[in-house]
């Protein structure tokens, strides 16, 4: 038999399961920005995907350090990732967007000028 | 932990398959904003890999370089995406 104790198989369990299931998302995530066949939706596999699976694997790390020093690194690294990968992925959106990025629907290409979003924009300024 | 050890280089594999996978993304994308999309993902997945690194070689100083790769990850893209939207940085 093998001597561990029950704890230690518990934490066992739920770092290996966590770092899969991160692994899952991160790989989806990369297949979603191969695959898919727009920029907006590549944004919408990246921003998620792969805040999640990070934050996933992260999780696993710590269980796996337990109560340390090391573990307040770790946790710095996952909230900072957490909060600011959808922040960087909704400002590449927006300057696609505002720059006039063509944008796939079901029924074809949708497309807009820059000139037209910036004049609306400068009205709404305005208004403010 | 004593007796189990979690087998950190089979996830560095992994990731290093993805990587490979998001690279075709920056060499092949049709707009400016795809190859920035694509980066920003290996950013973040090379955050993930400096993590998994520092278990495989013993070496827990490495999570500072983590955390400065995330922070200059973010700041890059933030002022990339501003200087394609306005033309400009700063005022």
């Amino acid at each position: 038999m093998i001597d561990v104790s029950l704890v230690d198989l518990i934490k066992y369990i739920v770092i290996i399961c966590s770092l899969i299931g991160g692994s899952f998302f991160i790989i989806t995530g990369s297949l979603g920005i191969v695959r898919f066949p727009d920029t907006y939706s590549r944004m919408h596999a990246s921003g998620k995907c792969d805040t999640l699976g990070i934050s996933l694997v992260l999780f696993g790390v710590i269980v796996y350090q337990g109560l340390d020093f090391v573990t307040v690194k770790l946790i710095l690294i996952l909230l900072f990732v957490f909060f600011t990968g959808p922040v960087a992925v909704n400002a590449i959106i927006h300057a696609s967007f505002y720059s006039g990025n063509k944008m796939w629907t079901t029924e074809g290409w949708v497309e807009w000028s820059r000139e037209e979003w910036m004049k609306e924009r400068a009205e709404k300024e305005r208004e403010r | 932990m004593s007796g189990m050890d979690v087998p950190f280089d089979v996830f560095l594999y992994i990731l290093l398959i993805t990587l490979s996978l998001v690279i075709y993304r920056v060499v092949k994308g049709p707009t400016v904003f795809d190859r920035i999309v694509a980066i920003n993902a290996i950013g973040t997945k090379t955050i993930l890999l400096i993590v998994l690194i520092s278990y495989v070689f013993e070496r827990p100083s490495f999570l500072d370089i983590a955390l400065l790769y995330a922070i200059l990850n973010f700041l890059g893209s933030i002022v990339i995406s501003v200087y394609i939207e306005r033309g400009r940085v700063a005022e």
